[in-house]
């Protein structure tokens, strides 16, 4: 899915490691740091990284999101035992917070804990992507909100298959760096060639400061382009994705993610609101947000229960792993006000995919569900066309009078998300 | 071509990978537009080189495959597009190598998953070299009339439902490949059809997007409108709200932006592109149409009205007159593929060939109806599979027993034995597993092993006929045959043959009859009070044993000489002997023995001085 956020921790792990390699030895970059799950044993790691009694420490949440400081999310200067206290406060704690963006709900579960760094100086460097060039901004007044002082920022584009080493690294920071400009630039074009060689799509370090000449970073943000997991397996090292905050997987959406990795074809599931009475099960990726778009354009919000996308041909054994899932979820509770549910089994007209096949999967988890749809008055709408479309409609026509479940049946002759306005009528009136 | 052009009826391509289906799927395309020629003149497979076969219409043609595009451009300089299915993994360092190229202009990339980075490079080098890459994570577009990518478009009868073999008035282009054929379908129940369109691909940076096809086809003058279709996500709509404000799109053009739900959940919420997340209000779906909008772009109030909002724009340029009336054709016919009339129950045809007793067709195969785990599970064994696949029968367990008990028997006679000799010296030879052991396998017959068959045949004819053994004997003497299955080197009535008594005492013990051993048993004591080692040996127990187990099955007379005739019974004695042979053979590799050469003092040469003159 291209762009995707990672840990600091991860950041900074490989920076220590890519850091020195892009520099000629002449940047070091230590980071003595550790990423502590619920399920983390203390007294290994402790073990491993001895120096976690021997210095002054920061915790604060690793979990993709920022203004950890004005969130109280930040422990600054403390000792390993009081480290693990207020960790242990924390762990797998609901809690609410605020960035630029809004307030967003979710569990901590993930801290990262490093040496406390005293120092004076704080700089500000982001490297973004963009089509035909990259962009490095600087400023000298980091560990602030950037945007507060961007007048201070300045920025250098290093436009596509550009050698960072052609251009003018030290010319372009400000004056006032003196002879800390050497070493910035130093570190700036080895962050650089970084970005580049391990496919980094966002990087930003807000503060970073200077101890005995060696760069710290004090903050990381940092986003990759999975897309090159195949080039980059040995420089990333064990990467994980997480979730981002407030949205955390459920099993289920964990599961479908899991049959999405297992093969060439596309599984997508985000449940959005389970008591939710309007179910997509969608080919394509851009058929898919149609569907919800006309869900939420026709003032049915709420009652928008997932989102979700199956594509790339998938095999029966996934159609029904997949429709399985989406099932189960909308089978477990009636509609209190005993309401018909609405499964839109939704596509465009397909290039490839033969769609009795990809039915076939569909069909055995429906049959699968039958009694449960029944008691949970679900009414299924099918419209879809390409490759057997013909012999696919039949199918789940014959389906429903074979089960005894509302299928209503539309092909390429009726327009794409008709059946979603058809559900919703049915329901006003 | 005018450079706004990407393809015409001439134009001819590469397929990069093995995709014979999506290169079908276009040949179908080019028949039914009438071109003159394929529009596929080669596979690029590094795999291996040869041919390719396809239909031309009715008619078969091989397409060649080239391991190198260099190999393929050499062969065929005027083909200037290149369809690249190759993966995720390579497909940004085919197309690179296909962008150097003098030849190639056009490079579709099929995969999804190829690294940012490597995209971004090649859209800079495709610019600045003039050419035109689309995708990647597409399935491509078509130009009705001259050219399909691939799998674009689907079936031939979607080609033909929405006259996609025919050029209209309106170019088409979208981010989403899957929805690209519904926007050709809209398109053609709204207006006179589609003149060109092309799906660029939904990641965050597709090499062409929707901007530079909307240039082409404001600069085309058989493009009368422009239909898109873009997603929430980057900034990429903006560039067509400013070419529209700048006067360099003038064309009506409709369009919709996809995902104006994204707002409405909750964020972070990746849809099934990778472009297709907002990081900020401009990239949003709302703000997007709004801002289409606003520059003087159709745009509908939802996707519900799209095709309206296209009907009227197309109605509207026809009533100015600014269309002319298309003179409909009738396409050719594409025959059906024989598989696909065989899945819709169209057409029949008699078979060549028959199997009753294994079925591999199904998800598990199985043996005479009883799937392979079935047989494992409940330990069907060597014999019992025998019994499934020889015999078409579940065996009661006393004859799994028997046959394996025959089996273990006849496994091996040592190496002088001819077939064994032959296997060995055979493999001295240098020769290969199966050529050694056929080599031995070939001496079973008549005299060697094939005795079974014969022992059968002719204690059964005694039998049947009623022959007191004595009256057998004399029969079988009158007819100067020797009886099969009689008589032994060593072994004698007083010194008898271990191995026949097991299998004698097996059947005693377990057979519900066995009459053809009792009588063979009693033309023995005639035999031997000849000579004592006229006894039953093990050929002839074998023999006379599996008829009865048969009649113990109750197998008719006439089915038991069918069995007979078609050499049933050596069947035993050769799948026991092929372990020894193999056994043989393993012996002497590992042994690491020599070419064997027969010593001269072993042959008697009795050549004459001078040969018989023939006059």
């Amino acid at each position: 899915m291209a762009q995707k956020g990672i840990r600091e921790y991860d950041a900074k792990r490989m920076m220590s490691k890519a850091l020195p390699d892009f520099s000629n030895g002449n940047i070091k970059f230590e980071a003595k740091q550790v990423l502590i799950g619920a399920k983390t044993d203390l007294e290994k790691l402790v073990k491993e990284n001895p120096w976690l009694k021997e210095e002054k420490l920061v915790a604060k949440p690793d979990q993709l999101f920022g203004k950890r400081g004005l969130n109280n999310l930040l422990y600054v200067n403390k000792s390993w035992a009081e480290v693990q206290k207020w960790i242990n406060e924390r762990m797998n704690k609901t809690v609410t917070i605020t960035q630029t963006t809004g307030k967003t709900t979710g569990e901590l579960n993930y801290f990262l804990v490093e040496k406390f760094v005293p120092h004076d100086d704080e700089y500000y460097i982001a490297i973004t992507t963009h089509r035909d060039c990259d962009t490095i901004h600087f400023s000298t007044k980091g560990g602030v909100n950037i945007e507060e002082v961007w007048d201070s920022v300045v920025t250098l584009d290093v436009p596509l298959s550009t050698e960072i080493d052609d251009l003018d690294v030290k010319g372009f920071l400000p004056k006032e760096l003196g002879d800390k400009t050497e070493i910035i630039a130093e570190f700036i074009k080895a962050l650089y060639k970084m970005l580049v060689e391990y496919h980094f799509v966002y990087l930003e370090l807000n503060p970073f400061t200077f101890v005995d000449g060696a760069p710290v970073a004090l903050d990381a943000v940092a986003k990759v382009d999975d897309y090159a997991s195949f080039q980059c397996a040995e420089m990333w090292g064990d990467l994980k994705f997480p979730s981002p905050f407030g949205l955390e997987k459920t099993i289920e959406e964990e599961k479908i993610d899991e049959l999405d990795e297992r093969t060439g074809a596309s599984l997508k599931l985000t449940v959005l609101n389970p008591e939710g009475r309007i179910w997509n099960l969608v080919a394509g990726g851009g058929a898919s947000v149609i569907y919800a778009d006309t869900v939420v354009d026709l003032g049915y919000t709420k009652e928008l229960a997932n989102y979700g996308e199956y594509s790339g041909n998938p095999s029966t054994e996934l159609t029904y792993g997949y429709t399985k899932i989406v099932l189960d979820l909308m089978t477990r509770k009636k509609d209190p006000q005993g309401r018909h549910k609405y499964l839109l089994i939704g596509g465009g007209i397909a290039n490839f995919t033969d769609v009795a096949k990809t039915f076939t999967g569909i069909v055995q988890a429906i049959t699968e569900f039958k009694s449960k749809l029944i008691e949970t008055n679900v009414k299924i709408y099918v419209r879809r066309g390409g490759p057997n479309y013909v012999e696919g409609l039949n199918i789940m026509k014959n389906l429903g009078e074979k089960l005894g479940i509302p299928i209503e049946v539309y092909g390429p002759e009726t327009h794409m998300t008709k059946i979603v306005s058809l559900a919703l009528d049915e329901k006003v009136g | 071509m005018k450079s706004y052009e990407l393809f015409d009826r001439n134009t001819t391509a590469f397929i990069y990978g093995s995709q014979q289906k999506a290169a079908q799927r276009m040949l179908d395309f080019d028949y039914l537009c009438k071109r003159e020629k394929p529009s596929v003149v080669g596979f690029i497979t590094p795999t291996g080189v040869g041919n390719y076969k396809l239909f031309w219409g009715t008619k078969e043609i091989t397409i060649p495959r080239y391991l190198t595009i260099e190999d393929a451009i050499k062969e065929n300089p005027d083909a200037d597009v290149m369809v690249n299915f190759a993966s995720e993994r390579s497909c940004a360092e085919s197309t690179m190598e296909a962008l150097e190229t003098e030849n190639i202009r056009t490079i579709i990339m099929i995969a999804e998953g190829v690294p940012q980075r490597d995209v971004r490079k090649i859209a800079k080098l495709a610019k600045e070299k003039g050419k035109w890459i689309i995708g990647p994570a597409t399935v491509g577009g078509i130009k009705p009339g001259c050219f399909k990518i691939g799998n674009a478009a689907g079936t031939v009868e979607n080609i033909r439902d929405t006259r996609l073999y025919r050029p209209g008035s309106v170019g088409f282009v979208s981010v989403s490949g899957g929805l690209s054929n519904e926007g050709y379908n809209i398109v053609s129940r709204n207006t006179d059809g589609i003149y060109e369109g092309y799906a660029v691909g939904g990641d965050v940076y597709p090499a062409t997007t929707l901007i530079d096809h909307l240039l082409r086809y404001e600069q085309n003058p058989n493009i009368k409108m422009m239909v898109a279709l873009g997603e929430v996500g980057g900034k990429d709509e903006y560039q067509i709200v400013q070419a529209v404000k700048d006067k360099k799109i003038t064309k009506p053009l409709v369009m919709w932006v996809t995902g104006t739900c994204a707002e409405m959940l909750p964020g972070g919420v990746q849809f099934g592109h990778a472009g297709a997340k907002a990081d900020s209000k401009e990239d949003t779906a709302k703000a997007k149409n709004a801002a289409l909008r606003e520059a003087g772009v159709i745009v509908p109030d939802s996707f519900e009205d799209y095709g309206e909002k296209i009907k009227m724009t197309f109605d509207k340029l026809k009533a100015e007159g600014k269309i002319k009336e298309i003179v409909e054709q009738t396409p050719p016919n594409i025959p059906m593929d024989y598989a696909q009339a065989v899945a819709e129950g169209l057409v029949r045809k008699p078979t060549n060939f028959i199997s009753t007793i294994c079925d591999e067709t199904g998800e598990i195969h199985n043996y005479c109806g009883v799937p392979i785990d079935k047989v494992i599970k409940e330990k069907y064994g060597i014999g019992g599979v025998i019994g499934l696949l020889w015999f078409k029968k579940v065996l009661p367990q006393y004859a799994r027993d028997f046959i394996e008990l025959v089996i273990q028997i006849v496994a091996d006679h040592g190496p002088a034995v001819s077939g064994a000799h032959n296997t060995i010296v055979t493999a001295r030879a240098g020769k290969n597993l199966i050529e050694s052991i056929v080599s031995g396998i070939l001496t079973i017959g008549p005299r060697f092993g094939g005795a079974v068959n014969g022992a059968a045949n002719h204690f059964s004819w005694g039998l049947e006929n009623n022959l007191e053994p004595r009256d057998f004997i004399n029969q079988m003497k009158k007819k100067n045959i020797r009886v099969q299955g009689i008589g032994h080197r060593i072994h004698s009535i007083d010194n008898p043959d271990e191995r026949c008594e097991i299998m004698m005492n097996f059947a005693k013990e377990h057979f519900p009859k066995h009459p053809l051993l009792d009588y063979a048993l009693a033309v023995q004591d005639v035999t031997t009070m000849k000579k004592n080692t006229l006894i039953l040996n093990v050929d002839g127990t074998i023999g006379v044993l599996f008829v009865d187990l048969l009649k113990s099955l109750n197998y008719k007379d006439e089915e038991i000489k069918e069995m007979i005739d078609m050499g049933f019974f050596n069947a035993f004695f050769i799948i026991g002997r092929t372990i020894g042979f193999m056994g043989h053979y393993f012996d002497q590799k590992r042994l690491k023995t020599p070419l064997y050469r027969h010593p001269w003092d072993d042959i008697l040469y009795d050549v004459p001085e001078k040969p018989e003159v023939v006059k």
